[in-house]
């Protein structure tokens, strides 16, 4: 079970958790024109990493905030977290 | 015979209490510290059971969890458990135990041709053999070989133990109490860490125990109870005795078994039977210790041919003697330890030592005690069937290929000790790769991959003083880290015989014209020959070599049989062990019980129950209920005799003609405040928000950003910034998590807050035609005509003095309201409802009659809103904007979202008028058609239409808005129904949904 640092409430066992996929995706603006491929992209295509992983888990059980984490998808080490209007440097 | 096999003296059991047990119907007894291995083995039993293939004798092997014999079947206290080791059984008063795999008995097992059949029965027979013909493995096979095999069988009754879990941290967790994890504890305790010392014997010491050493001044036994008796007044330790930390998982997360009553005769009250730890450490000390493994030789597994150290824990820890005419067989110093405790008790064994000439402390004291040593010999096979009677030896060259001339021994036990093996599961577990250690022929732990450390024998070193001073820095060096006290301890002087090299000889040659068994793996009765035929068969990784053969499978999980496994496979292909690799260890270590896993979720435990506040009424009044998601819902309430069908009928019927009141409580609610909160329901809906007025609640369906439809639900403007969402009872957690997702990762400039109140309100629908003329009694203080509360429309009332929150909206398509008061006022908002609808007529309505009154008017819910419909099939596209932006629009262009032949919901009505149409029957155009039929949509729900009184159901069909008109035949396989049907409007009642505005 992973022991995930909530950068709200500290650390925390995995099943206070729940995962959101991957946190680099970004939503195409609102009425902005967008193409099938763009579209796509967005809403199905996602890489399947080896290696470090930027995600996105909610703390269900927990503060309900929408958090960020970096973790190694082979290994589960994690590296950073983040909150979730933080920018990942 | 009264345990003839005890020894006068010595031992740690108490022999001031006697304990009586049975074993297979038969009455013995033993002592209070005994194993139920020990107690039997103290009255000379060694027929313990059956091999699970060939159904040969079994006796003990081990004296602990690497025990491939002795599982035996448990009863304790009216219960009964398979897969024990006897050898991990504690024995208590009145314990019975029966063998497993043998029938009709342990004596007499009929199974045991197939040891006679052995060669027709090689690796991979029963892979060759049941693959034809195809119909007979379920039926034949599969039945036969379930009954053949097995280590016993599952209580069918219901647990009456209680399992238990707890969550802890620690400092540093200890794996095994040995010399290694007393003193890694005692140093880190010393220090002021948290310590969790975990031991899975009932006795700490681990091979102190057993061992002829001196720490300090007092014997290694003494100085580990003086430890433990240290560490258990030190208020940061826990010891734990009965312990088995049996998995190392993600983050240093480690979780022990422990058995808090398996040794008692009956768990004590408000005790639990086992108690799974959940332990996050911040470092582990892994001292899990060394087995001792076998070397391979004919009949190997003959009850009586044990391993060394197994028969001198029997003797210094039990007092029991395996034998009185030992064999040893030994290529190391380990059996000279074993054969040195039976004579100082009196007996003369012959030790037979593989190696040709080997000098050490150790053997010149066997030498002195005048101990019968044989060099350069082996033992070639055992002799007799349930019991070992003598042993063929012979000498054998140096090369270790040529045996000497036969010689027969007698001897009631053969000891063998064929080295040492680390147990470095824990280890490979955590992620470590391990690594090949030639002076010891064994694989060990090499870079740590979590805060894991592994020492002592676990970590190959078997000196005695290089532990203790290893284990010591470590366990101070790593607490000093956590708590920045440096206690010194001074490391105590170490008394220890030197042993010498060991010989890298695991398997004996098989004489000229003899072609006896030799066993690698003794549970699952694998020998060298199996695996020398998958090899040939073209078996090579050593996985798929484990999968065709079976070995290290099962219970024991082939703790004493790998590492012979790894050293034939890479003689045979020429290859060095490290080469050909290990399987995967894999949590657990040593199996363990499912109640323990399951822990106190059990029952209604195992997913707790919600009721709304109303229930006790709807029990009252004879509600049959109906899981609907976490809720307890009425589904109907039964009057008389009346069944589902009946009782459902007559409720809609009501709802029609009078006015029905049901709980409406389930509903997700969603409390929405903020500034931008019509904005931000204009993102999530489908339809437009923004102008939504004060008072006036909205029907809006939101998607997923792939098109589909997430959920619906109506949403109320409560105040300038306020909103009420309700969502359907399934999707109200994911709705929020929805909402909170775009509000606090794609659109955090919206300033709005969302809470679920759920179970803040209670909830009553009213809906029939004679509601508004009860809503009006109600609340005799409001204006709830159709001017003053009209269709979608919301007022907050005045109930009986209690605040009540009034919506127009209507599921049945009915004239309908619903009524929210605060859930405690629930039952009191119910029982006036009831009160004062008698006059009307009023009756409750369950979800059966909520569902067909919902089907028959055509409207959705989650058996079409399934995950897979767009707002067209669900005939929704009108409460598509065209004009603003919403989650999920982009995905409504893709182009089979809008093909022409889109499926798309209608009605459906059998041409007889009487038959119901199975939900979930297939669409066919041809009844007749070869298969695979070609599928035209599916049957969604299905209802007694109460408004026509026929049956009527919901289907998505294949380009569905042409079909209207259209004969098709409705096909259930499963209920072996072929109904020919008419397509029909899927709003079946009330087309023009004038009923709702009424």
């Amino acid at each position: 079970m992973l022991y995930i640092n909530c950068p709200h409430c500290g650390m925390r066992s995995q099943n206070e958790f729940s995962y959101g996929g991957d946190a680099s995706v970004k939503r195409p603006e609102l009425n902005k024109e967008v193409s099938d491929q763009e579209w796509d992209n967005f809403v199905y295509n996602r890489k399947s990493l080896r290696g470090k992983h930027l995600e996105l888990w909610q703390h269900i059980s927990g503060c309900r905030q929408w958090i960020k984490v970096e973790r190694d998808t082979a290994t589960h080490e994690i590296f950073r977290t983040f909150k979730a209007d933080e920018e990942v440097a | 015979m009264t345990q003839a096999f005890r020894i006068e003296n010595g031992g740690l059991i108490n022999r001031d209490k006697k304990l009586s047990f049975k074993f297979n119907g038969k009455t013995y007894l033993g002592y209070e510290g005994d194993t139920l291995a020990s107690a039997l083995l103290a009255n000379g039993v060694h027929l313990v059971g059956r091999s699970f293939k060939y159904h040969r004798p079994r006796g003990f092997f081990g004296a602990g969890v690497d025990e491939p014999y002795a599982v035996v079947q448990l009863y304790r206290n009216g219960e009964t458990e398979p897969n024990i080791k006897a050898t991990e059984q504690e024995l208590f008063e009145g314990l019975e135990a029966k063998s497993v795999n043998c029938w009709p008995s342990v004596n007499f097992d009929i199974g045991a041709i197939n040891n006679f059949l052995k060669i027709f029965l090689p690796a991979g027979f029963y892979y060759k053999t049941f693959m034809w013909p195809k119909s007979f493995w379920y039926r034949i096979y599969e039945p036969f070989i379930r009954k053949a095999a097995g280590l016993g069988v599952a209580s069918t009754k219901h647990d009456k133990e209680r399992y238990e879990h707890k969550y802890e941290y620690c400092d540093l967790l200890i794996a095994g109490s040995g010399p290694s994890g007393l003193a890694g504890a005692y140093a880190a305790a010393k220090n002021g860490a948290k310590v969790i010392l975990a031991e899975d014997k009932p006795r700490f010491g681990g091979s102190l125990l057993t061992s002829d050493v001196n720490i300090g001044n007092q014997s290694g036994k003494d100085w580990a109870e003086g430890i433990i008796a240290e560490l258990k007044t030190m208020p940061n330790v826990v010891v734990k005795n009965r312990s088995q930390i049996f998995g190392y998982y993600d983050h240093n997360m480690l979780v022990m078994s422990e058995k808090v009553s398996d040794h008692l005769p009956s768990t004590k009250k408000y005790h639990p039977n086992k108690r799974l730890w959940y332990i996050r450490a911040k470092e582990v000390l892994i001292s899990s210790g060394s087995i001792e493994r076998p070397i391979v030789f004919g009949n190997n597994d003959t009850p009586g041919v044990m391993l060394s150290s197994a028969a001198k824990e029997y003797l210094k820890v039990y007092g029991v003697l395996v034998g009185r005419k030992p064999l040893v067989f030994t290529n190391n110093d380990s059996g000279y330890e074993t054969a040195i405790e039976f004579k100082k008790h009196g007996v003369d064994p012959v030790v037979l030592d593989s190696r040709k000439n080997p000098e050490s402390e150790i053997i010149d004291e066997a030498k002195n005690l005048g101990i019968n040593i044989k060099n350069s010999y082996v033992v070639v096979a055992a002799q007799g069937y349930k019991k070992v009677k003598s042993a063929d030896i012979a000498s054998i060259s140096e090369d270790k290929k040529q045996l000497g001339k036969i010689e027969n021994i007698q001897c009631d036990c053969i000891c063998v000790s064929g080295f040492w093996t680390p147990t470095i599961h824990l280890a490979s577990q955590s992620g470590n790769k391990t690594k090949f250690k030639e002076e010891i022929d064994a694989f060990v732990p090499g870079q740590s991959k979590q805060n894991e450390i592994t020492l002592g024998a676990a970590n190959g070193v078997f000196s005695l003083e290089e532990t203790l001073k290893t284990s010591f820095t470590v366990g101070s060096e790593l607490s000093k880290k956590i708590t920045e006290n440096d206690n010194k301890i001074a490391i105590p002087n170490v008394v220890e015989k030197k042993s010498s090299q060991h010989d890298k000889f695991w398997c004996v040659p098989l004489p000229k014209g003899k072609n006896y068994k030799r066993f690698l793996d003794f549970q699952n009765d694998v020998a060298v020959s199996d695996v020398e035929i998958a090899l040939r068969e073209g078996y090579r990784s050593i996985e798929h070599v484990k999968r065709y053969t079976t070995l290290g499978m099962a219970t024991d999980q082939g703790k004493t049989s790998n590492l012979n496994g790894l050293q034939l496979v890479s003689e045979i292909e020429n290859k060095v062990v490290p080469a050909v690799g290990h399987t995967t260890f894999r949590p657990p270590y040593t199996p363990v019980s499912i109640g323990a896993i399951v822990g106190r979720e059990v029952g209604k435990h195992s997913k707790p129950t919600r009721k709304s506040p109303m229930h006790s009424w709807h029990e009252k009044n004879n509600a049959v209920f109906v899981d609907a998601g976490v809720w307890l819902r009425p589904r109907y309430y039964k009057r008389g005799n009346e069944n589902l069908f009946e009782a459902s009928k007559r409720e809609a019927k009501n709802v029609r003609t009078n006015v029905g009141v049901c709980d409406v409580t389930t509903l997700g609610k969603i409390d929405i405040k903020g500034p931008d909160a019509a904005e931000l329901l204009n993102r999530v809906y489908t339809n437009a928000w923004l102008k939504l007025p004060v008072g006036k609640a909205r029907y809006g369906v939101m998607l997923r950003e792939d098109g589909i439809v997430m959920d619906d639900g109506t949403t109320t403007r409560i105040s300038e910034n306020h909103y009420h969402m309700t969502t359907t009872t399934a999707q109200a957690a994911n709705v929020l998590s929805h909402l909170e997702y775009y509000l606090q990762l794609v659109w955090p400039e919206l300033n709005v807050n969302v809470v679920s109140t759920t179970e803040q309100w209670a909830g009553a629908a009213i809906a029939g035609p004679k509601s508004r003329d009860l809503l009006q009694k109600l609340f005799p203080n409001f204006d709830v005509s159709n001017e003053g509360l009209p269709f979608m429309g919301y007022m907050e009332g005045d109930l009986f003095g209690v605040k009540a929150r009034i919506f127009r909206i209507s599921f049945s398509g009915e004239l309908a309201y619903e009524v929210n008061v605060e859930s405690d006022y629930g039952n009191f908002m119910w029982e006036k409802i009831m009160e004062v609808g008698k006059e009307f007529n009023i009756q409750p309505y369950g979800t059966e009659a909520l569902s067909t009154l919902r089907i028959e008017m055509g409207h959705v819910a989650g058996s079409e809103l399934d995950g897979r419909t767009i707002p067209f099939d669900n005939a929704l596209e009108g409460l598509v904007s065209k004009k603003k932006d919403f989650i999920g629009k982009r995905s409504l262009q893709r182009s089979a979202f809008i093909a022409e032949d889109r499926q798309r919901i209608v009605g459906v009505v059998p041409l007889d008028k009487k038959t119901s149409i199975p939900e979930g029957s297939h669409l066919v155009k041809d009844d007749k058609a070869p298969l695979p039929n070609p599928k035209l949509g599916h049957i969604s729900a299905s209802c007694w239409s109460v408004e026509y009184d026929n049956p009527f159901s919901l289907a998505i069909l294949k380009d569905g808005k042409k079909m209207i008109g259209e004969k098709l035949f409705a096909m259930s396989p499963l209920k072996n129904k072929v109904i020919p049907v008419e397509i029909v409007s899927s709003h079946y009642v009330d087309p023009k949904g004038e009923r709702v505005r009424s």
